[in-house]
Formats: C-alpha cells, structure tokens, sequence
C-alpha cells in the first residue's frame, strides 16, 4: 500500500464563508444583446416551437400562427400578446417532474401574470437556451435565478409602459396579477394594453431590476395543477411514441445483441413478404466510441408499429459479436470484488490510515456490490425523423419529434450523422413516459433521422420493451471494499474504502479505465464523516456494454456501501446507529471542498456548501418522525434502518421500516423521508418525487439486476427485470421537507440514495442479516 | 375486411391481420394513442382497456378474439374526463410522467364497477399495473376515493 499522502482532516477544513445574497441577485442575461429578439420569435415561429396550450383540449403541433411576431418579447423565455395571453417558454423536458409547470410558474410569480393567462410553449432544442440536458436533477437549480429575472424584465418594462402611458413617476406603478397599478390613482391597466409601448423600451440592465421578495411570491413554494394533467387523465397527452408526422413509416430494429458487434449476413426473404412491410434497411454501427450514436442493426420499416415487428422477428441475422462477446457479468463481478481487495489509486486521504487500522482492537471488513440495472423507463425509447434532400442525396432539412431529455445532444448527434450543422437540426420535444437518464442519450434519435434519410419519408422507431433492456445504457455493475476501525469509546478511528465500477466515461473516452472524480464524489470521495484516518480509493474496471447514469448515478452504489457500513461499524462498537451516525457526522460545520478536492457539482460551494448541520437535521427529523427510539423494543421480525446522505446539493435521511416473516417474506409497511433541498417551487411534486424514489429504490434493491452471458444481456422484459407493484411497494411514504431559504438544490435523484442503505440496515435489524450483495431476491431472508 | 367497435362507434378495417394486438389497432389504425404500450406481454398494463366491460390487456388480445364485443379505451371513458376515477385522479395529483396511468384509471374503472367498497387487498390484487414513476400510494387513495364517490 503506498504511503497516504497527508492531509488535513475534515476539523481542520471547517470553514464558514459568508453566504452571498444569491436569491436575491437577478442573474445576467447576456444573450439578450446577441440576439434579436424579434427575429428569434420570428424565426421560431415558422413551424420549430411545439405549442401545448395549458388547458387547451388537445396539444397543438407548431402552428406558425400561434406565435404573434408582434407580441412584446422582451426576454427569450416570454412573450405577452395584445390579449393579454402570457406565453412562457418551458425549455427543459417533462418526464414525470413537473417542471413544464414549476419552471414557468417562477417567470409568472415574479411577471405577476395571472396563471390562468399563461400559456406553456416547449421549446426546441436552442443552445441560446441555455443548458436543456433534463438532468442531474437540476432545472430548478440551473434556471430558478434566470426565470426570475426574465419576468422581472417584463415586469419592469409594463410597469415603466404604465407610467409613461398615465405620465407619471415608475416608482409610483406596480404589477399585480396580470395589470399595473397606479398607487396613488389606483387607476389600473392590463398587460395587453401595455405591449405597444412596452415594446418600445430598452430592455433594463440586470442591476436595475429589483426580485420580488421571498414573502410576496405567490406561485414559488404553492402547489398548481400540472399543466398537463388534463391531457394525462384524458388520454390526449403526446409522448414519443405517440408522435406522428404525415406519411410516416413505423420501423422496429434488430440490434447487435451484443456493443460493438455487427451484421455478418442477413436473409429478409420471410421479412419482406409480410403485409404491411415496406422497407428493409441496414443500419450501419457506431463509428469509434458508441457515445450517444447507433447500435447499428437491421431495420424494417412498415405500415404499423405491429407490421415491423413482426418483419423484424422474421429476420435472420448472423452477428459478428465483437470484442465483447465474451463478456460474462458473474465473472466480472468477481474480478471487480478481487480488484476492490487491493490497493487503489487514492482520491481523497486523512490521518495515517494503514497504521490506525493495524493498531486497532476492532477492524470491520466488508464488501458491497450492486449489479448492473436497466432505466426501463414505462414508455420505450422512441422518435419520428422527417429528413429532406437534395438531388445528390445532402440533407437540407432534419425534424426530429422525440421523447428527450436533452434537445441540444440530438441536434448534435443527428447533426453529425446527418453531415450538417447541430444548430440546423430542429427538434421538438413530445412529453416523456419518463427518462431516468435514458433518454439523453439520443441513440434511437440518429436511428429515425438516418431511416427517414434513407427512405426519403418521416420514420417512427418505436424500440420494443425487449430492446429497451437489452440495449440500455447500464447503471454500472460495481464492487466496494470497506475497512473500518471503532475504539473502545465508540468512536470511529479509521475508515478505508475503495470503489470499482466501470465509468460512464467509457462511453466517450477510449483511455478510461477507473471512475472519474465526479462519479466518485456521488457518496464516495464526499464522505462525510469525521473520521481522523480516511483512505477513500478507486480502482481499475473496464466497460463492456454501454455503461450509462441512472436516476442518482453512483450515490446508488455509494452510498448503498456506506450507509450499510456505518450501521456495521455502529453495531460492532455496540452502539445504536442512528445515535452513532450522529455523533460520527461531528461538529455542525461546512466542508471546505476545495482543500477536500470536491468538485461540489461545480456549484459554488457559498451558495451550496456542503453543510453538515443540514445533514444532521434531517437525520434528526427523520428518526423523530419515525419514532426510532422504539426500534430496540421491536419484536423479531421487524426493524427500522436509518441512514442519510447529501446527494445532487440536497439533504436526505430515510427511515426504513420491514416486517420479514419467519419464511423470509419482506414487506415494507412505512418510510419516512426528511428532504431539504432548500428553497422550494412545487411542494407537491418534491413530495411525489420522493415517494417515487422511494419506490424506484425498493425496485432496484429488491429485484435490480441484468446479467450477462456471452455480451448478452439475459433480461428481457417485466417477467425477468420485476419492479414493485402497488402491493410489493412501500405503502406509506412520510415525506418531511425542510422549510428552508437556502438556494434550491436537486430533489428528483436526491430522494433515492439513503433509501436502500436504510432497508438493508432494516432488514438486519429484523432478521440479523446483512445484505452486501444486492439484489435482495438472491438472499434467503427467513429466520426462526 | 374486419369490423371493430371502439367506444360506441364501429370501424372497417381493410387489410389488417385478425392476428394483430387490438393495442396497435387502436393506435396505429384507429390514431386512438391514449392506450400505451408498455411491454407487450401482459406483464405492465399500460395497455389495459375494457372489453364488454371487464380490464383486458389490448398488447395480448388479438383482432379475433376481440370479435364484436364492445372496446372501451381512455376516449370513451368519458366525454370530458369527468369519469369518478379521472377526477379523483385530478384530485389526489397521482401522475407523475403520466404514461401508465391510463392502463391505472382503466384498471380501477373496471375493478370498481364490480366493486365500490374495494379493500387494500382488492386493490392489491386488481391494479398490479406497473408504475416506473412510483405513483402507488396516490394511486390507492385514488381509487378510495373514486369508490366513495361511486357509493353516493
Ligand atoms: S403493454 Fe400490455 S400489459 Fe404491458
Ligand atoms: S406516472 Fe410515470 S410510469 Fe406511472
């Protein structure tokens, strides 16, 4: 083992920095001076915006007439029309969060519009936009400040219209709900009538605007409807697979069944002789790295959905299966368990562990492992392409209607496949039957655009169940080795742990070969206990399927180990474990992640510093909800598990509660989840996200597992990759969130992490079983 | 040529195998997208509609065995959404990406028109439909409160 380079221990990086005012700052919004405005509705007004009226009967497609170019648009996310209509720009994707209502509820709270006059238009994919990845939990995060400041400039320029209109002082008008007011006349005037004025004004510099303060918001932190929830419960929502342009094709592919392997030879006689088939068309694999670019395959286009695949079950295909034909996941799980035991490469070092842990009474040694899990996402992956060209074949147009969380990464990578500018790609974004990250990776994108191409027609790709499991971009399969040591106070004296997973990475990069830095800072490097001696390492695996990020990414597998072991630790040295976890997080206090080497999400560690005090009281508030005390007086067969965690800048802490029965049968009667995420937009949608989590972790914890032999994955659907139904879920979900001032941090990832280590550190709180190998179906529960 | 009834209405089908899954025919030939497919085996419900009445998976019932019984999908639950099961849907926010809960209001439609008092372990058993987002517990209050309604 080389030798720890010293570093300071987490008491001595305490910091308390000054908070900045953020909330209360406008961000800049520069891209206003770069682009004409009018020009930009103009131009997104022929045919590229997808406008979904909120209340309206049916969503409506691109209707050029919609968008008034003579409507007052001083910001690119709204526009006010003669009629008082407010159209707002959603520009991240809605796939069960809620944010194509909560986003535009913070433009229209700080515009003063009346929401009942608010119209949500989805945006195309537009760098000018800003980032559009619906990712990492962080819209709110991302575009809280921007949304704000955007209605606070129309705000602004109605009020200066209404005072230049009466000729009286600014400082006299203000707007509320939907008119400016004159204070001293109480004369009133709507927004509608202000547009021809106000479009006149100088758009005010960023300095001059004054947000609304925190006690006037009247939409941020009040629950809404979702402006789409009509159109869900009537059956007229549009989701990928429900997309359509004229005269399309539907086409269903088969894929190499394992990454990397090609086509050797096909035979679609049987294929081209079935009713309703109309094309059979090779595609050709990704070149390089897969990236976001196709599998490669055969594809059968047809009439229906049904008439190609049918075709494609009736091709017959010889693969060339590539270097990874041999790949086998229960070898691999191995060596990743065998390389986790040795040395790694240190990412992050206290104190002198190796020596801490040699003098030590009491060394625990555990080893976790998670396999490899599939999004499986309730709607597949599917998109429509209409690619145009000219005679000699370039293409001049590419329209893409997709499912999506990320618009800009399909311009781009049908930008590229196409041989044309991103930019030049339009994209529209249908609601998605949710994504979980899948879908920002825009595979089956590139494989509409390059059918549609070819057959000169628009082409719909639906992707099977079938394909989307065996295809998926894999949570990655991972071994994680822990050492620790507890003195004869209790205390927690040195801490080693080591992670190994192949990286996402991979996907991108030919070099890779062990976890980033970022993937291990998901509840891994962040460790944050004050442990004296810490080694925290990672080590060597490579990819063999493409290895993608899942709802909560590595903080799955991290914080899995972690908050299993802390109970391990916590029992050894006879301790109860949520007092134990407790006392092991310190001192309230701010980690300095600059001299911890954490990249903190990029964020400003002022704005969201990793706090512990925060950390610690929702641990507190969860063990008080569910009234942990009474967990030493349970009777066997029943236990609480605790554990907690920061994940995506917010704070978590679940307590767990299962009932196993003497045969081994485990249900879940109650979880209790304190989140903060600091300040909120949509309580209800926080609360329904963490109840989803909650649910989604049970699934995985449970059930969780594809598994390979010879490259090929060995699950296929519902029967073989189970998830929880209504009566295997966690029946009743408390959901506590922390009323808070702090800027807003993740919340749809960050309900999941400390759900899973809390049901293991449950189940061995029932049934004196430890779970360190996920997933649970594999373990024999039953005691006497 | 084959003829379907669909919510009330009868449609012509000209060159359709009678072999087809009613679910494509409904969203392929039909356009009626409200119905989802979700795995095709009967293990999800996403598809689910009502035939003569009773929840029946679309992605496993063929052309033929659909027959001349009456199809009801999401289209024809209500005129405008006003079905109990739709508005307590409403009421108790349970979507979250929204796609499963079609085949979800359909189950419940059925399960409760046999059934107005259901227990949690009626309602265990009747909505095994998968929801990826998690929606359960909202989906049980949903339906209690659906029930309640359709006692009145
Ligand atoms: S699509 Fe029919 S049950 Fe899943
Ligand atoms: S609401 Fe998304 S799958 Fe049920």
């Amino acid at each position: 083992m080389s030798h720890p380079r010293k570093q300071p221990t987490l008491r001595e990086t305490s910091v308390r920095p000054e908070p900045p005012d953020y909330l209360n700052r406008p961000v800049p919004r520069h891209d206003l001076c770069t682009l004409s405005r009018r020009h930009f509705l103009a131009g997104t007004a022929a045919g590229s915006l997808l406008l979904m009226g909120k209340g309206s009967a049916t969503p409506a497609f691109a209707d050029p007439n919609r968008v008034d170019v003579e409507s007052f648009a001083p910001d690119l996310f709204v526009s006010i029309n003669t009629d008082g209509r407010v159209d707002i720009l959603a520009h991240r994707s809605e796939m069960g969060t809620g944010i194509r209502t909560g986003l535009p509820r913070v433009l229209a709270d700080e515009l003063e519009a009346d929401w009942e006059q608010v119209h949500i238009v989805q945006a195309k994919g537009d760098k000018n936009l800003g980032d559009q990845n619906t990712d990492g939990s962080n819209s709110i995060r991302f575009f809280f400040q921007t949304m704000r400041t955007a209605g606070a400039i129309a705000r602004t320029m109605l009020e200066t219209a209404a005072a230049q209109q009466w000729g009286v002082d600014v400082s006299t008008c203000f707007a509320d709900t939907h008119q400016i007011i004159h204070r001293d006349s109480d004369r009133r005037i709507g927004f509608g009538a202000l547009i021809e004025i106000a479009r006149t004004l100088e758009v005010p510099a960023v300095d001059k605007l004054r947000l609304k303060p925190r006690e006037k918001w009247k939409y941020i932190g009040k629950d809404a409807p979702l402006v789409d929830l009509d159109d869900i419960v009537t059956g007229k929502a549009i989701y990928g697979i429900d997309a359509r342009l004229d005269n399309q094709l539907f086409a269903v592919i088969a894929r190499p069944p394992v990454v990397g392997g090609r086509v050797k030879s096909f035979d679609a006689t049987a294929a081209r002789k079935l009713p309703g088939v109309v094309e059979i068309v090779p595609l050709p694999r990704y070149r390089g790295l897969p990236e976001f670019q196709q599998l490669g395959g055969i594809a059968v286009c047809a009439t229906s959905t049904w008439s190609a695949w049918q075709g494609r079950d009736a091709l017959t295909i010889e693969w060339d299966d590539g270097p990874n034909g041999s790949y086998d996941s229960q070898t691999f799980a191995k060596a990743l368990k065998a390389t986790a035991a040795r040395p790694g490469t240190l990412l992050r070092a206290a104190g002198d562990t190796e020596a801490a842990l040699e003098d030590a009474n009491r060394v625990i040694q555990a080893n976790y492992s998670v396999p490899h899990l599939a999004h499986a996402s309730m709607e597949t992956t599917c998109a429509v392409a209409d690619v145009k060209t000219d005679n000699s074949g370039r293409v001049t147009t590419c329209h893409i209607l997709a499912a999506t969380q990320n618009p800009q990464a399909v311009q781009e990578t049908v930008g590229r496949a196409m041989r044309m500018r991103g930019e030049d790609v339009l994209v529209n974004v249908t609601l998605l039957g949710s994504g979980f990250g899948r879908k920002s990776k825009p595979d089956y994108c590139v494989e509409a655009a390059r059918l549609s191409r070819e057959l000169k027609r628009p082409v719909h790709v639906t992707w099977t169940r079938e394909d989307d499991l065996r295809h998926d971009y894999f949570h990655a399969i991972s071994a994680i080795h822990c050492e620790g040591a507890v003195n004869d106070k209790g205390q927690i004296t040195a801490w080693l742990q080591r992670a190994v997973y192949p990286s996402i990475e991979a996907l991108t990069k030919r070099r890779n070969k062990m976890p980033a830095a970022w993937e291990a800072e998901m509840g891994h490097t962040d460790l944050p206990y004050d442990v004296p001696n810490l080694r925290l390492e990672v080590g060597r695996a490579r990819s063999h399927v493409r290895t993608g990020w899942l709802r909560s990414v590595c903080h799955i597998q991290q914080n899995f180990a972690v908050g299993c072991f802390i109970d391990e630790l916590a029992h050894a040295a006879g301790q109860d474990p949520f007092e134990f976890v407790l006392t092991a997080l310190g001192d309230d206090r701010q980690l300095d992640m600059a001299a911890l080497g954490l990249k903190n999400r990029d964020a400003d560690p002022r704005v969201y510093p990793y706090d512990i005090g925060r950390l610690k009281n929702v641990l507190r508030r969860a063990a008080h909800n569910a009234a942990w005390q009474r967990n030493s007086n349970l009777p066997r067969g029943q236990g609480l598990g605790i554990a907690c965690c920061r994940s995506f800048l917010g704070y978590t802490a679940h307590v767990v509660e299962v009932e196993v029965s003497p045969q081994g049968q485990l249900s879940i009667p109650r979880v209790w989840c304190s989140l903060d995420s600091g300040t909120i937009v949509s309580p209800d949608r926080v609360h329904a996200q963490v109840e989803g989590a909650a649910i989604m972790a049970a699934s995985h914890a449970r059930w969780g597992e594809v598994t390979f032999q010879n490259g090929r994955a060995q699950q296929s659907n519902f029967d073989d990759f189970q998830v929880a139904r209504m009566k295997d879920a966690p029946r009743d979900i408390v959901v506590d969130i922390v009323e808070s001032t702090a800027a807003p941090a993740g919340v749809g990832e960050t309900g999941v992490a400390s759900f899973t280590p809390a049901l293991c550190n449950a189940i061995f709180a029932a049934t004196g079983k430890r779970i360190r190998d996920l997933p649970l179906k594999h373990h024999d529960l039953s005691w006497s | 040529m084959t003829r379907i009834n669909v919510n009330g209405e009868a449609h012509e089908l000209v060159d359709v195998a009678d072999t087809t899954p009613l679910l494509w025919i409904l969203r392929d030939h039909l356009g009626l997208t409200g119905t989802k497919y979700g795995c095709g085996v009967s293990e999800c419900g996403a598809c689910t509609v009502h035939i003569d009445g009773a929840a029946r998976q679309s992605c496993v019932t063929t052309l033929s065995e659909v027959g001349d019984a009456q199809v009801v999908t999401i289209e024809g639950l209500s005129a405008d959404g006003s079905h109990p099961v739709q508005k307590a849907w409403k009421q108790h926010s349970v979507p979250q990406c929204g796609y499963c809960q079609v085949g979800q209001m359909m189950a419940a439609a059925a399960m409760l028109r046999d059934n107005t008092s259901p227990s949690d372990a009626d309602i265990d058993e009747s909505m095994w439909n998968i929801c990826r987002c998690g929606t359960y517990p909202r989906i049980r209050a949903a339906v209690k409160t659906a029930a309640q309604e359709l006692r009145k």
